[in-house]
């Protein structure tokens, strides 16, 4: 057991309406989708399939032409209902009417003791046709993982910091043996360490207590202790020329059962929260799931985002979108379309801020959790206030700095200020609490495209 | 509140894109901003949530911690105008009076000319109006002396609006601190005007006997260099006495020498201050503290500046590491500088140089100015304690301009940038070292 690492930087935003430990009891959605715009790095995606097509459990449905081992499939059997396209036809959405039964596609099945001898070929040619591959991330970039890269080390974080977060030790529980040979498999992709990241101020699921052939690190803090970005910085930062893979726990569980079930096993818990929830549960449904009967009548207000995964690096969906392929989360939050007299300078408990200009009161009762809408809460402006991002963000990193040299397109500086570290849920934090509301997280995926693509 | 809404929401088409006052767009925008907090909502990635402070709130957080200076600022304008004039029988409302009179004219003519020439400017620039002259807007008033008139008020802040920030692209953008701008334009264009006996409003009344209206800083100097000339004088002398060494001569020599002795004593800047005949005490250490002295409108007052300072420390807004550099710089510098010794000016105790020449004003709302000053944390404790050193050296080793701060503070807003350069250097060298080792 290796000593905790304790981060003061940070900020945790406590909002009402947290999931329940519970799950809820609904009809399981009749459409399912798979997103190409939820897999980052997808460059050209092709499809296998057409309209009307059947398919099962593991079926491939598309494909990305720069990197074409890598499948991307079913998660429910049934019927391609609808395959959504944007502008300049740019594939958004494929959509599958699910059976009641599902149906799998099997692929090899082996023992624990078969797992312990098989080789690195063998592995990553079953992970990448079976669709668990895109649950590995490359950093940097933040892009699903080219199976030709043999990364340095390969980090999973065991807890999630965010607004609402799930709760893993809910989430995965009694996977332990899934997740066991899950992280032997993944021993076998890198020769460094595998490394599993928990909370040390929270309870420690058995799930990822027992693991073993890991090395387990203790992180306590606000978030974004939970990020592994920020795990990462502190265990074994990534230079220039250097690739780390990450994963969810979620997907190596996926990556076990694929190997002792022969299966691609999409089910998944979810987690329903948010101020305008009226039951915050959880819900056992499958990857690609509709939100439409888990939140048909749950929900206290007209006027609401929906928004799969958390408040600050979510994605808006709408009442009957599909919750994102990493996603355990949907969260819903009122909409901030109106107007406010003085809204500016009215004093203010209830609106949460990390700053404690005049009328801002919320640092006087930390622990309250506060009902946040989307309104943008002012107007953008130039930079002006100093030294804030670096008070949210635990790296030896300076935001602003990195910030304008991307917007200056300064290789040179990016690279040098450290851009390889990050992605956009690392800075996130600076986004919600900028005094100037730039959109953070849109320019850093800017630098990181300027730096991946040229 | 709805009917002002509903009334807004109408006009509105007219200022937007195709409608008739197009060009006026981001005058609109200012003062609809300034009723209702807009119902933009955050995009569908990123965060969805927002903190609750945004520029103007934190713009006004800087003028509320500004009022203090300002309210002291009125009453001792008018308690200096009695003080020099003989009028010890003044109420506070006769003071009050005296001071609104001058200093409000002053607040409302810098207002008016620069929030109209930035209105004026959005037209041209099609940027929307920032928040950043509501400050700029106080902090002139507050570095001008009672006396300046009003026409000088607009030039400056026209010249500090145009040149010190819009050339460079607006708010955010500027290199040096735009209310500094506008008073060194004045302290070099127009000197008759903020130095010398500009300090007290007399109103045409005679004064007080002994009145000289100078200021600490003034008085340092010409203490300093009167103690020294003196020095000179009766070493010349003595020398011309020592040719001849008859027992009488060697007598006026030893007594000069003694004399000279106790002439550089290092009391000499503090014995003029106490010596100021036409108002007792004025100078003394804790009536400056307090502030009831001439100068500036809203700096004499370390006690204000310090309250000022602690609603910015408290709420976050400025600094802490800059207030808390500036001064030590200054109260470090002061106290090498007696050990130097050189002159009566530099055997001044330290701690006079922190309550004089509007130190902490300029420490507290000049330096803290997020926008001009070091923008990294190390960074600005580097910045916080040069200001505070080269204050301190400019006002005793360049005696012909007295205004420390002014000039350390526009000084080091160029130097800023350098200095975070290389702290952000230093953060890329340690990245760097970490890939190779």
């Amino acid at each position: 057991m290796s000593e905790i690492i304790k981060l003061r930087k940070g900020f945790d935003i406590k909002l009402v309406g947290k999931a329940e430990r519970k799950k809820g009891e609904v009809d399981q959605p009749e459409t399912f989708a798979l997103k190409p715009t939820d897999f980052l790095g997808i460059q050209r995606p092709k499809l296998h399939v057409a309209e009307g097509d059947q398919v099962k459990v593991g079926t491939p449905i598309l494909f990305d032409k720069k990197q074409d081992q890598v499948q991307y499939v079913s998660p429910v059997s049934g019927e391609i209902a609808e395959i959504v396209r944007g502008e300049k036809r740019r594939l958004l959405e494929v959509r599958i009417l699910a059976d009641k039964e599902m149906e799998h596609v099997t692929f090899d099945k082996h023992s624990v003791s078969e797992i312990a001898n098989l080789s690195r070929e063998h592995v990553v040619s079953q992970l990448t046709a079976s669709g668990v591959w895109p649950n590995i991330i490359q950093r940097p970039y933040g892009v699903v993982a080219n199976p030709e890269d043999e990364p340095k080390a390969i980090f999973i974080s065991g807890f999630d910091s965010h607004p609402l977060a799930p709760d893993y030790g809910y989430l995965f529980h009694g996977t332990e043996q899934y997740f066991q040979e899950g992280i032997n498999i993944l021993k076998k992709l890198t020769p460094g360490a595998v490394h599993l990241n928990v909370n040390a101020d929270g309870e420690i699921s058995q799930v990822f207590s027992q693991a073993q052939n890991v090395q387990l690190n203790k992180f306590s803090g606000p978030h974004p202790a939970g990020n592994v970005g920020v795990q990462i910085h502190h265990l074994d930062p990534i230079n220039k020329g250097e690739v780390a893979w990450t994963i969810n726990p979620f997907g190596v569980i996926q990556i076990g059962k694929l190997f002792l079930e022969g299966i691609y096993d999409s089910s998944k818990m979810v987690a329903v929260a948010g101020s305008e929830v009226k039951q915050p549960q959880y819900y056992k449904t499958h990857i690609g799931a509709s939100i439409s009967k888990f939140v048909e009548g749950n929900i206290n207000s007209d006027n609401v985002r929906y928004i799969s995964g958390n408040v600050l690096t979510g994605e808006q969906i709408t009442s009957n979108g599909y919750i994102g392929f990493y996603d355990h989360l949907v969260t819903v939050v009122p909409e901030g379309d109106y107007y406010e007299m003085f809204g500016w300078i009215k004093p203010s408990f209830n609106k949460l801020s990390f700053h404690r200009a005049f009328g801002l009161l919320s640092f006087l009762s930390p622990g309250k959790e506060h009902k946040l809408d989307t309104n943008l809460r002012g107007e953008p402006r130039p930079f002006v206030q100093t030294g804030t991002f670096e008070q949210v963000t635990p790296m030896d990193i300076y935001p602003t700095y990195l910030l304008k040299a991307i917007l200056a397109e300064d290789f040179d500086d990016m690279e040098g200020l450290g851009i390889y570290e990050v992605i956009e849920e690392d800075f996130a934090l600076c986004e919600f609490i900028d005094v100037s509301k730039h959109n953070v997280q849109g320019i850093l995926r800017e630098g990181l495209e300027l730096m991946q693509h040229s | 509140m709805k009917f002002i809404r509903d009334f807004l929401d109408k006009q509105k088409p007219l200022f937007e894109k195709g409608g008739k006052f197009e060009k006026f767009y981001y005058i609109w925008e200012a003062n609809e901003t300034f009723l209702f907090a807009p119902n933009h909502t955050t995009g569908a990635r990123g965060a969805h949530i927002r903190d609750a402070v945004d520029l103007k709130r934190m713009m006004m957080t800087v003028i509320i911690a500004m009022v203090p200076c300002l309210l002291f600022g009125i009453w001792n304008v008018g308690d200096q105008h009695y003080q020099a004039t003989g009028g010890l029988d003044a109420t506070l409302w006769d003071k009050i009076w005296i001071g609104s009179k001058l200093v409000l004219p002053i607040v409302i003519v810098s207002y008016a000319v620069g929030l109209g020439l930035e209105f004026a400017l959005t037209i041209v620039t099609r940027h929307p109006v920032n928040e950043g002259y509501l400050v700029t807007g106080m902090l002139i008033p507050l570095v001008m002396p009672p006396t300046i008139p009003l026409w000088q008020v607009a030039l400056a802040t026209i010249f500090a609006v145009v040149i010190g920030k819009e050339a460079f692209g607006g708010t955010g953008m500027n290199i040096l601190n735009v209310a500094l701008t506008a008073r060194a334009f004045l302290y070099f264009a127009y000197p008759s005007q903020i130095s010398g006996d500009v300090w007290t409003y007399l109103g045409g009344k005679p004064t007080v006997d002994g009145y000289s209206g100078a200021t600490p800083l003034a008085l340092s100097a010409e203490a300093s260099s009167g103690a020294s000339e003196s020095i000179t004088a009766i070493g010349e002398a003595t020398a011309r006495y020592e040719k001849f060494p008859t027992p009488d001569n060697q007598a006026v020599v030893d007594a000069s020498k003694e004399l000279a002795e106790t002439l550089n004593t290092g009391t000499a800047v503090v014995d003029s201050f106490q010596s100021v005949s036409w108002s007792s005490g004025i100078y003394e250490f804790s009536n400056m503290f307090f502030g009831f002295m001439p100068g500036s409108i809203g700096e004499t007052s370390t006690l204000m500046a310090l309250i000022g300072g602690i609603i910015l420390i408290m709420t976050g807004v400025g600094s802490w590491k800059i207030i808390v550099s500036v001064f030590a710089g200054a109260y470090i510098a002061g106290t090498l500088l007696n050990f130097v010794g050189a002159n009566e000016y530099m055997l001044m105790p330290a701690h006079y140089h922190l309550v004089i020449g509007g130190l902490a004003f300029g420490a507290v709302f000049m330096a803290t100015d997020p926008v001009t000053a070091a923008q990294t944390e190390r960074g600005k404790w580097i910045y916080g304690f040069l200001i505070g050193v080269l204050t301190v050296i400019i006002r005793v080793l360049n005696p012909a301009y007295p205004e420390g701060i002014m000039l350390a503070i526009l000084l080091m807003n160029v130097f800023a940038p350098l200095i975070d350069f290389y702290i952000v250097k230093a953060n890329k060298k340690r990245r760097l070292k970490r890939a190779t080792v």
